[in-house]
C-alpha cells in the first residue's frame, strides 16, 4: 500500500505512532484471551500468567527503547515479548510446547527468550532475574556500550533480597539499568500492603541513592515518557532508575486462580476495568480524530486474524523430536 | 618445572587467562584491594585495574547474579566466593539461572561463568564454615564441577574452566592453598572430565578427590609398607561429568574399591561412584565397595571431635583392609 511520507513530530506522525501503540496493546490482549482458551482446553499446560490489564506497561516502556537495548522479565512476560516484536506464532508455539516455539518447547510460558531481539527471558523465580539485569548492564558498561537494560518485575519481588542487592550494586557501579516495577497490587493472592512495610515502591530508591518515578500504568503515554526519561539518565551516563508503574491485572494470578478470587472483590476488579488502558487510548485517538470506530474495528479484526493464525500455527506445529530431551543441557 | 603453591597456581591461571582474553574479569568480596581473602587474586587489581577486578558488597546472591547476567551477554566472569559456605545464599543463581539458561532458552543463551572458592573442612571453624558442597553441586545438570587436588591440576582445571562455554564450579580445597607442587609454565590445560591415576597399584582402588587425595596417597604408602598391599589412587578431579572410563579401568583390574570424600555419606559423591561401579563392574568385584566420609554430623569445633569427624589415613587404611578381608 502506497503511503505519503509522514514528517516526524507532526500530528500525523504522532497519530501513526499512537496507532502502533494501540495495535501492540490489542495484540497482547487478543493473544492472552486465546491463550486462556487454549489453557482451558488443556492445550497449554503448566503455569500460565496472563498480562491482561497491564498491556500499557510493556507497550509504553518498549516504545522508548532502541532495538539494541536489552530486556529481561519475570514469568508474566508474554506481553513484553510481543511488544518487543517477538512473533506471536513463536510465542504461541512455545506456550503449546512445540519445537517452533521461542525456546524450542523447552521453556514454556514462563521462559520465553529471543536473543536476536535482546529479549533475555522469562525467569520463574520471583526477583531472581533482577541481579541478572544488573549484570547485563555491567557488561554494557564493561564494553563501553550505550545500550540500556530494562528489568520488569512485580511489586512482590520488592520484598526479596535479590531486589535490594541488585539495586545497590547498580547504583554503586552507575550502571545503565532501569528497574521497572509493575505494581499490580497483589503478589499472587496477597495484597502488597499486607506484607510490605513500605507500600510506595519508589521510596526504596532512596536507600540506593537512585532516581525514581511513580507512573500511571494505565496510561501508555505516561509509561513511555517516564521510560524515556529513565533511558536518558541511563544511556551513556549510567544512572539507574527505579520506575514504579501502577497497574492492575484483570485476570487471576495464573490460570489456576479464578478471575478475582477471595483476596479481592468483584467490585474492585470491575472498577479497575473501567481504567482499561486499551479503551483509554482508543478513546483518546477517536477524540483526536486519528481513528474512528470503523478504524478501531478494522484494527481489532486485523489483530485477531494475526492471533488466530498464531493459534493455527501452534496447533499444527510438531512437538520436539525425542532427541531434544538431552540437547542444550550444555553449550558446545 | 617451577614449584608453586596451590594458591599461586590458581593466581597464575587467573593472570594468564585475563591476559589472554579481555572478556575475563573477577568479581567477589575482597578480591581487589584486600588481594583476596585467601590471596588467590593477589596482584591482579594492580595489573588489570578496578574495571576487571571488582570488589563487591557482601551480597552473594546479588553478585553471583550479576556474574550470570554478564555471562548471558558474552563476558566471562570468574565469581569468587570467599568460601562455598557463603555460596548457599547464591544457589538460586547457580542452580536456577546459570545451570538452566541454556536449556530453557532452547540453546539461545550460554552462560560461560566460573564460580570458584574454598570448599571442604578447615581447622576448627565449626559447623557453618567447614563443610563440603561437592554432592550438592554435582547433582545439577547444566553445571560442570571440578575439584583439583594438586597445584598443577588447580592451574590446569581453572584455565579450562574459564575457557568453557558453560558454568563451571571450581571447588578449591581450603586446606590445600599452601601445599606445593610442580606446575608447568604457560599453556597448561587439564581437560574437564578426566580423572587421573595419582599412584598405580594392583590390589585395590582408592577413589578420591581434592583434599582426600593426599590422605589416600599417604594411606597407600602405609598400606604398601606395613600391610604389603598395592593400592591404586584414582583422583576424580572432575565430579561432573564423572570420568567413568578411568574409574572402571582401575576397578576392573583391582576388583576392590574404597571411595573417600570430605562430604557426608548420605547421597554423597561416593554414592554416585558406587552406583557406577555396581552397574558397570559388578562381576569384577571381589568385595562390597567401602566408603570413607565425614561423620554424619555438623562439624564440631573441638579439635578431638573434629578429627573424629573427618576422613583420615587411619580410616582409609582400615576400610582398605576391610575390602581386602585382612581383618
Amino acid at each position: 500500500m502506497a503511503t505519503a511520507t509522514v514528517q516526524p513530530g507532526t500530528a500525523a506522525a504522532r497519530g501513526d505512532l499512537d496507532r502502533g501503540l494501540l495495535r501492540s496493546m490489542l495484540l497482547i490482549r487478543r493473544f492472552e484471551e486465546k491463550a486462556a482458551e487454549a489453557y482451558a482446553t488443556g492445550k497449554i499446560g503448566g503455569f500460565c500468567h496472563l498480562y491482561i490489564g497491564q498491556e500499557a506497561v510493556a507497550v509504553g516502556s518498549i516504545a522508548a527503547l532502541r532495538q539494541d537495548d536489552y530486556l529481561i522479565s519475570s514469568y508474566r512476560e508474554h506481553g513484553q515479548a510481543l511488544a518487543r516484536g517477538v512473533s506471536p506464532t513463536a510465542v504461541m508455539a512455545e506456550l503449546y510446547g512445540k519445537a517452533a516455539g521461542t525456546s524450542k518447547g523447552k521453556g514454556g510460558s514462563m521462559h520465553l527468550f529471543d536473543v536476536s531481539r535482546h529479549f533475555m527471558g522469562g525467569h520463574g523465580i520471583v526477583g531472581g532475574h533482577i541481579p541478572l539485569a544488573t549484570g547485563i548492564a555491567f557488561a554494557i558498561k564493561y564494553r563501553g556500550g550505550d545500550q540500556v537494560c530494562v528489568c520488569y518485575f512485580g511489586e512482590a519481588a520488592v520484598n526479596i533480597g535479590a531486589f535490594h542487592e541488585a539495586l545497590n550494586m547498580a547504583s554503586v557501579w552507575k550502571l545503565p539499568v532501569i528497574f521497572l516495577c509493575e505494581n499490580n497490587r497483589y503478589g499472587m493472592g496477597t495484597a502488597f500492603e499486607r506484607v510490605a512495610a513500605v507500600t510506595d515502591v519508589v521510596e526504596h530508591a532512596c536507600s540506593y541513592d537512585m532516581a525514581a518515578e511513580l507512573v500511571d500504568g494505565m496510561d501508555v503515554h505516561a509509561v513511555q515518557r517516564a521510560t524515556e526519561r529513565a533511558v536518558n539518565r541511563a544511556r551513556g551516563g549510567g544512572h539507574p532508575t527505579l520506575l514504579e508503574v501502577r497497574t492492575y491485572r484483570f485476570m487471576g494470578h495464573s490460570m489456576s486462580d479464578p478471575l478475582h478470587g477471595v483476596y479481592r472483590t468483584k467490585d474492585e476488579v470491575e472498577e479497575q476495568k473501567r481504567k482499561d488502558p486499551i479503551t483509554r487510548l482508543a478513546a483518546e485517538l477517536q477524540e483526536a480524530g486519528v481513528l474512528d470506530k470503523d478504524g478501531l474495528k478494522a484494527l481489532d479484526v486485523e489483530v485477531k486474524a494475526e492471533v488466530d493464525a498464531a493459534v493455527k500455527f501452534a496447533e499444527a506445529a510438531p512437538d520436539p523430536e525425542p532427541s531434544a530431551l538431552e540437547s542444550h543441557v550444555l553449550a558446545d | 618445572m617451577p614449584t608453586l603453591t596451590y594458591r599461586d597456581a590458581l593466581n597464575q591461571a587467573l593472570r594468564e587467562e585475563m591476559q589472554r582474553d579481555g572478556d575475563v574479569f573477577i568479581l567477589g568480596e575482597e578480591v581487589g584491594v584486600y588481594q583476596g581473602a585467601y590471596k588467590v587474586s593477589r596482584g591482579l587489581l594492580e595489573e588489570f585495574g578496578a574495571r576487571r577486578v571488582v570488589d563487591t558488597p557482601i551480597a552473594e546472591l546479588g553478585f553471583a547474579g550479576v556474574g550470570v547476567g554478564a555471562a548471558m551477554v558474552g563476558l566471562r566472569p570468574v565469581v569468587e566466593f570467599m568460601t562455598w559456605n557463603f555460596a548457599l545464599l547464591a544457589l538460586d543463581q547457580i542452580v536456577n539461572s546459570a545451570a538452566k539458561l541454556h536449556y530453557m532458552s532452547g540453546g539461545q543463551v550460554s552462560c560461560p561463568i566460573v564460580f570458584r572458592g574454598p570448599n571442604g573442612s578447615a581447622l576448627q571453624l565449626a559447623a557453618q564454615h567447614s563443610q563440603a558442597w561437592d554432592a550438592w553441586l554435582a547433582h545439577i545438570p547444566g553445571l560442570k564441577v571440578v575439584a583439583p587436588a594438586t597445584p598443577a591440576d588447580a592451574k590446569g582445571l581453572l584455565k579450562s574452566a574459564i575457557r568453557d562455554n558453560n558454568p563451571v564450579i571450581v571447588l578449591e580445597g581450603e586446606m590445600l592453598y599452601n601445599t606445593k607442587g610442580e606446575v608447568p609454565d604457560g599453556e597448561h590445560l587439564v581437560p574437564i572430565g578426566s580423572a587421573d591415576v595419582k599412584r598405580s597399584g594392583t590390589d585395590v582402588t582408592l577413589v578420591c578427590h581434592s583434599k582426600t587425595v593426599a590422605l589416600a596417597l599417604k594411606a597407600a604408602e602405609h598400606l604398601a609398607g606395613e600391610h604389603g598391599v598395592s593400592a591404586e589412587v584414582v583422583d576424580l578431579r572432575t565430579l561432573r561429568p564423572l570420568d567413568e572410563v578411568t574409574l572402571l579401568a582401575s576397578v576392573t583390574r583391582t576388583n576392590r574399591c574404597v571411595v573417600i570424600e570430605e562430604g557426608w555419606r548420605h547421597a554423597g559423591i561416593g554414592a554416585q561412584v558406587v552406583d557406577v561401579i555396581q552397574r558397570e563392574a559388578f562381576d569384577s568385584l571381589d568385595a562390597p565397595v567401602a566408603r570413607v566420609t565425614q561423620a554424619d554430623v555438623p562439624m564440631p569445633y573441638n579439635k578431638l571431635l573434629e578429627r573424629a569427624a573427618k576422613p583420615s589415613v587411619e580410616k582409609i587404611v582400615a576400610a582398605t583392609r576391610h575390602v581386602l578381608y585382612l581383618d
